[in-house]
C-alpha cells in the first residue's frame, strides 16, 4: 500500500510539474475519443459520467468545502432539467438560452434550500435537503398544467450550432459535456482559492470561530448552496437535452444518494476525486451488467470497504504539498533557503 | 478618550446574574488584564464584547461608538478581534490560510472578480498572501505556513490564534486566558510575547485567572468576582488589596462557582 | 369526514410513530442516521411473509420476523458500524456505510424473493367497528393498538429496567457511562436490536395493512419515519410517537382534501415548515454553541 502511494504521489507531481504539456494532451485525447469509439452506449456513458462529474462538483461545493451533507441534491439537477427541458420542449427556445434558464432555475432552488438551512446543521440540515428533494418532486407530480405532471416533458430539443445538430452518435453531446465539466472544475477551483473559498472551508471547521473573524456566515452558506445549485442545474439542462424526455423519476431519492455517495468515494473537497469517483462509480454498474442482480449488492459492499479502509475517499485527505501562493509574493527567510537549497540538489 | 469603554454591562441567564454592572476602559497602547477566580464571570464578558450574547444592560463604546448587541461581524470591522480560551483554529486549513481568514474583512472583492481572476483579484490576493507571511514571521512563525494548524505544537497554535486576530487589523486584540493549559515557562514565554505585541503597537485586553501571570505585563488590572467588579488599580495595588486576596483564597476556603466559565 | 380522516391517520400514523422510535433509538446512542432502517423494514416484512408461507401461522411469524430483524440490526453494528466506531471515524462515514448496507439489503431481497408485489395475509379481520361515529376497520384498530403495546414495551425497557437505564446514561454522555462501568458497546447492540424490533413490527403491520410485500417498499416508509423522528426531535422518544402521528394525519388529509398524488410528500411539506420555525424539531434540544 505504501509503495502504491508513493508511486501515485510521484506521478502527481510529475503531472503537476509538467502541467503545461500533460493538460493540452489529455485534452487532446479526449476531444478525439468520438472518432476512435463509435458506439452509441459508450459515448452515452461517457455522458453520464461527466453529467455526474458536473453533480459532484456542485454537492463537493457543499459537503467538502463547507461540510454539510445534502441528501436531496437531485432536486437541484431536477430543476435545471426542467426549467431547460419545459422551455425548450413548449416553446421552442434553443438549447443555449434554455441552458441558460436551466442554470438559473437551479440557482433558485439553491436560494430557497440556502436560505431554509440557513441556521441548521448536521443532521437537521440533511433532513431538510431530503425534504426539499420530496417537496420539488411533489410539485413536479402535480402542477399539470406546466410540467405535465407523471407523463413528464417529451421533445426537448437538441442544441445545434452554425446548422448542425448535436447527438449522442456524432459526438456532440460528448464535447458538450466536455466544455461543461471544463467550466465546473474551473469555477470550483477558482472559489477554492479565494476569500471566499477559505470562508467557505472556515465555517466547515468552526463555524463560530468563523463568524468573530468577521465572515458573513449566513451570506456564504446561502451562495455556496446557489453556486452549487447553478452547477446542478448546468448538469439538468445538459441531461434534458440529451435524454430528450425527462420525468420526476429521472431525478429521483436514488440519484441523490448515488451523487452524495460519488462525493464520498472520490473524497470531500478533492476535485479530481469528483471527476475519478464519477468514472468508477458510473461506469462500474455499466461493467458490471453481467452481475445482474448482485450488482447492487457489489456497489454496496465497495462503499462499506471504502469507508472501513480509506474514509477519506480515493483522493480526499489532506494535500503534502506545499501551499500554492500567488505569484510574485516573497517567503517567509526560513522557507527561502530551503527552497533555494532544493532547486540547488535538482540541479547538481 | 478611551479605545474602548464598557459602561455597567450586564448579562442574565435565565433568573442567574452572570455579571452584573461591570464596567472598565482601555486606552490605546495598553495592556490591561481583567482577572478573577474561574467562573467570576470573565469569559461572559468577553462574549459581550464580541456579539456572542447580547448584552441585558449597558453600554459598549468602541472609538466613542456604541458597538454593544451588533453582529460579530460589525464589531470585528469596528476593530476589535479575539481569541479563545479552548483554542479554535480551523485545524485542517494551512497555517497561512488560517491568517488569511482573519484578512477576510479587509479583502475586497466580488464574486466576478474572483471568478474570472481579474486583475483586482490577483492583486488584492496577491497583497493578502504577502500581508500575511509578513505577519507571521514578526511572530516567528514564518516557517510554518504551510503546516496545518492542527499539527502546530500548542504554544505555536496559541501564537496563530493571535496571529489571526492580528490579520483583522484590529485596535485591540482580546485574549481569552492564553496562558491556559501552558506550564510556568510556556506563560512566561508568551507573556513575553505579549509585551513584544504592544511594542509593535497592538492594544490589548487579556482574561486570565492565574493573577500571577498578567501582574508584570498589564498596565491596569481589573478584579471580577461572582459577576462584579471588586477592584481595580495598579498591579502592585492588586496584589495587596483585601478584597481581591479574599476573592481568590476564599472567605472559608469555599469557592462558589457562579457561572460555569466554558 | 375531518374526524374520519383524523382517525385514519392517527392509526396509520401509529406504524410511522413505530418506524420513527426505530431512528430516534439510534441517533440517541451514536448521533447516527441510520439510513438503512428502511431496508430492514423491508426485511422484516420479507421475514414474515418467509415464515407466513412456511405455514407457521401469524404469531410465529411475528415472533420470527422480530427476531430475525433483531438480529440483523445487531449484526449491522457489530460488523460494520463497530469497527468503525473503534477508529472514530467520523459521522458522515457510518452514514456512507449504512447506504452501503441499504443497498445490500435491498437488493438482496430482490435477489431472494424477486422484486414483483407479493400479497400478504391480512391480519385480522372481524368486522368494522364505529368510534365517534366513524367506521373504522378491525385492521386498524388491531393495527393501532398492536404498535402502541410495542411503544409501551419500549417505553418500560427504556425506563424502568436495567439496560433502559445504560441507554439512557450512554445517550447523556458514552464516554461518563463506560467510565461508570457501563458496557457501551453492549448497549449500542441492544440499541440496535430494540431498533430493529420496531422496524420489523412496523413491516409486518404495515404489509398486513395494504395487504403487499415488496423490496423497495421500505424507501417509502423509512423517509416517512425517518421525517417523523426529526419533526419531532430525532433522539427523543415521545417526539417520535407526536411526529408518526402527525404524519400519518397530514398525509390522510393531504389524501382527502388535496388528492392522492399528494400523499407521499405532504410529511415532508410539514417537516419544512416545523424545521423552519423550530430548527431542532418539536422537541428537540436547542444545541447550544458554548465559547
Amino acid at each position: 500500500m505504501k509503495i502504491l502511494g508513493e508511486i501515485y504521489a510521484k506521478f502527481t507531481d510529475f503531472l503537476d510539474a509538467k502541467k503545461k504539456i500533460v493538460i493540452p494532451v489529455l485534452y487532446l485525447v479526449l476531444i478525439l475519443v468520438p472518432f476512435l469509439f463509435k458506439s452509441q452506449y459508450f459515448l452515452r456513458v461517457l455522458c453520464l459520467i461527466g453529467i455526474y462529474a458536473i453533480l459532484t462538483m456542485s454537492l463537493n461545493l457543499i459537503a467538502g468545502y463547507m461540510g454539510q451533507t445534502s441528501m436531496g441534491h437531485a432536486a437541484l439537477y431536477c430543476l435545471g432539467g426542467y426549467f431547460s427541458g419545459l422551455l425548450g420542449s413548449k416553446l421552442g427556445w434553443p438549447f443555449w438560452i434554455t441552458l441558460i434558464f436551466g442554470i438559473i432555475g437551479g440557482a433558485i432552488g439553491g436560494l430557497v434550500l440556502g436560505i431554509a438551512t440557513m441556521r441548521l446543521s448536521g443532521s437537521y440540515l440533511a433532513v431538510i435537503t431530503l425534504a426539499f428533494g420530496e417537496v420539488v418532486e411533489m410539485i413536479i407530480l402535480n402542477f399539470n398544467s406546466v410540467t405535465n405532471g407523471p407523463l413528464g416533458v417529451r421533445n426537448i430539443p437538441r442544441p445545434s450550432l452554425f446548422g448542425w445538430e448535436f447527438t449522442t452518435s456524432n459526438g456532440g453531446f460528448y464535447w458538450l459535456m466536455l466544455v461543461l465539466v471544463t467550466i465546473a472544475v474551473l469555477v470550483s477551483l477558482a472559489v477554492l482559492k479565494s476569500k471566499f473559498g477559505r470562508a467557505v472551508i472556515a465555517i466547515k471547521e468552526d463555524e463560530l470561530a468563523a463568524k468573530l473573524m468577521g465572515v458573513n456566515t449566513a451570506k456564504y452558506r446561502v451562495q455556496t448552496i446557489i453556486l452549487s445549485g447553478a452547477m446542478a442545474g448546468m448538469a439538468g439542462a445538459f441531461y434534458a437535452s440529451m435524454n430528450r424526455y425527462i420525468d420526476a423519476n429521472s431525478f429521483n431519492f436514488d440519484i441523490s444518494m448515488t451523487i452524495l455517495c460519488i462525493v464520498i468515494f472520490g473524497g470531500l473537497g478533492s476535485i479530481p476525486g469528483m471527476i475519478v469517483g464519477s468514472i468508477l462509480l458510473i461506469s462500474f454498474p455499466e461493467v458490471l451488467r453481467a452481475l445482474a442482480d448482485y450488482r447492487f449488492v457489489v456497489y454496496g459492499l465497495l462503499l462499506i470497504l471504502m469507508m472501513r479502509f480509506r474514509p477519506q475517499g480515493l483522493m480526499g485527505g489532506l494535500s503534502k504539498k506545499p501551499y500554492k501562493l500567488p505569484r510574485g509574493v516573497t517567503l517567509p527567510k526560513a522557507l527561502q533557503a530551503r527552497k533555494e537549497g532544493s532547486k540547488g540538489k535538482q540541479v547538481g | 478618550m478611551a479605545l474602548l469603554k464598557v459602561n455597567e454591562i450586564t448579562k442574565v441567564f435565565g433568573g442567574l446574574i452572570a455579571v452584573e454592572d461591570v464596567s472598565f476602559e482601555v486606552n490605546q497602547g495598553e495592556i490591561v488584564s481583567i482577572i478573577g477566580p474561574n467562573g467570576a464571570g470573565k469569559t461572559t464578558i468577553f462574549n459581550m464584547l464580541t456579539g456572542v450574547y447580547k448584552v441585558n444592560k449597558g453600554t459598549v463604546e468602541f472609538e466613542g461608538k456604541e458597538i454593544q448587541n451588533k453582529a460579530p461581524r460589525e464589531i470585528v470591522k469596528a476593530g476589535m478581534a479575539r481569541t479563545f480560551q479552548n483554542i479554535r483554529l480551523f485545524p485542517t486549513m494551512r497555517v497561512i490560510e488560517n491568517v488569511l481568514v482573519g484578512d477576510h474583512i479587509n479583502i475586497q472583492y466580488n464574486f466576478l472578480d474572483l471568478l474570472f481572476r481579474t486583475k483586482k483579484f490577483r492583486k488584492a490576493e496577491k497583497e493578502a498572501a504577502q500581508k500575511a507571511i509578513d505577519l507571521l514571521e514578526s511572530l516567528e512563525l514564518g516557517d510554518q505556513i504551510n503546516n496545518y494548524a492542527k499539527n502546530l505544537p500548542y504554544g505555536m497554535q496559541r501564537k496563530l490564534e493571535i496571529a489571526r486576530a492580528i490579520a483583522t487589523n484590529a485596535k485591540l486584540i482580546i485574549l481569552d486566558e492564553p496562558a491556559a493549559g501552558m506550564n510556568p515557562q510556556e506563560s512566561e514565554e508568551l507573556m513575553k510575547f505579549i509585551l513584544k505585541l504592544r511594542q509593535n503597537g497592538h492594544t490589548i485586553l487579556l482574561i486570565e485567572h492565574d493573577m500571577s501571570v498578567v501582574m508584570n505585563i498589564s498596565d491596569r488590572i481589573y478584579v471580577i468576582d461572582h459577576g462584579r467588579k471588586i477592584a481595580e488599580g495598579l498591579p502592585a495595588e492588586i496584589a495587596r488589596d483585601a478584597q481581591v486576596i479574599r476573592a481568590y483564597l476564599g472567605s472559608g476556603g469555599v469557592e462558589k462557582d457562579a457561572e460555569q466559565d466554558a | 369526514m375531518l374526524l374520519e380522516q383524523i382517525l385514519n391517520g392517527v392509526m396509520l400514523g401509529m406504524v410511522y410513530a413505530l418506524i420513527a422510535v426505530g431512528y430516534s433509538l439510534v441517533f440517541g446512542i451514536l448521533r447516527l442516521l441510520n439510513m438503512a432502517h428502511g431496508s430492514i423494514f423491508a426485511f422484516g416484512a420479507h421475514m414474515a411473509l418467509f415464515a407466513v408461507a412456511m405455514q407457521w401461522g401469524m404469531p410465529a411469524a411475528f415472533v420470527f420476523s422480530i427476531l430475525m430483524t433483531g438480529l440483523l440490526g445487531m449484526a449491522m453494528d457489530r460488523v460494520i458500524l463497530a469497527p468503525l466506531r473503534a477508529k472514530n471515524a467520523p459521522n458522515i462515514t457510518c452514514l456512507i456505510s449504512v447506504i452501503g448496507v441499504s443497498y445490500i439489503i435491498q437488493n438482496m431481497l430482490m435477489i431472494c424473493f424477486d422484486s414483483t408485489k407479493k400479497t400478504f395475509p391480512k391480519l385480522f379481520d372481524f368486522g368494522n367497528v364505529e368510534i365517534f361515529g366513524v367506521t373504522l376497520t378491525s385492521a386498524q384498530i388491531m393495527m393501532f393498538l398492536i404498535a402502541l403495546v410495542f411503544l409501551v414495551i419500549l417505553t418500560i425497557i427504556v425506563n424502568k429496567t436495567k439496560i433502559g437505564l445504560a441507554m439512557r446514561a450512554s445517550r447523556e454522555n458514552s464516554k461518563a457511562a463506560n467510565l461508570m462501568g457501563i458496557d457501551v458497546k453492549k448497549v449500542v447492540t441492544f440499541t440496535f436490536f430494540l431498533s430493529g424490533m420496531c422496524a420489523a413490527v412496523a413491516g409486518v403491520l404495515v404489509s398486513g395493512y395494504y395487504q403487499m410485500v415488496y423490496c423497495t417498499m421500505g424507501t417509502d416508509a423509512g423517509l416517512k419515519g425517518f421525517s417523523a423522528a426529526v419533526l419531532g426531535g430525532i433522539g427523543v422518544l415521545y417526539g417520535s410517537v407526536v411526529g408518526g402521528i402527525v404524519v400519518g394525519v397530514a398525509e390522510a388529509l393531504a389524501v382527502a382534501f388535496l388528492g392522492g398524488s399528494f400523499r407521499s410528500a405532504i410529511a415532508y411539506v410539514v417537516l419544512f415548515l416545523v424545521l423552519l420555525i423550530r430548527p431542532s424539531g418539536l422537541f428537540g434540544k436547542d444545541n447550544i454553541d458554548k465559547v
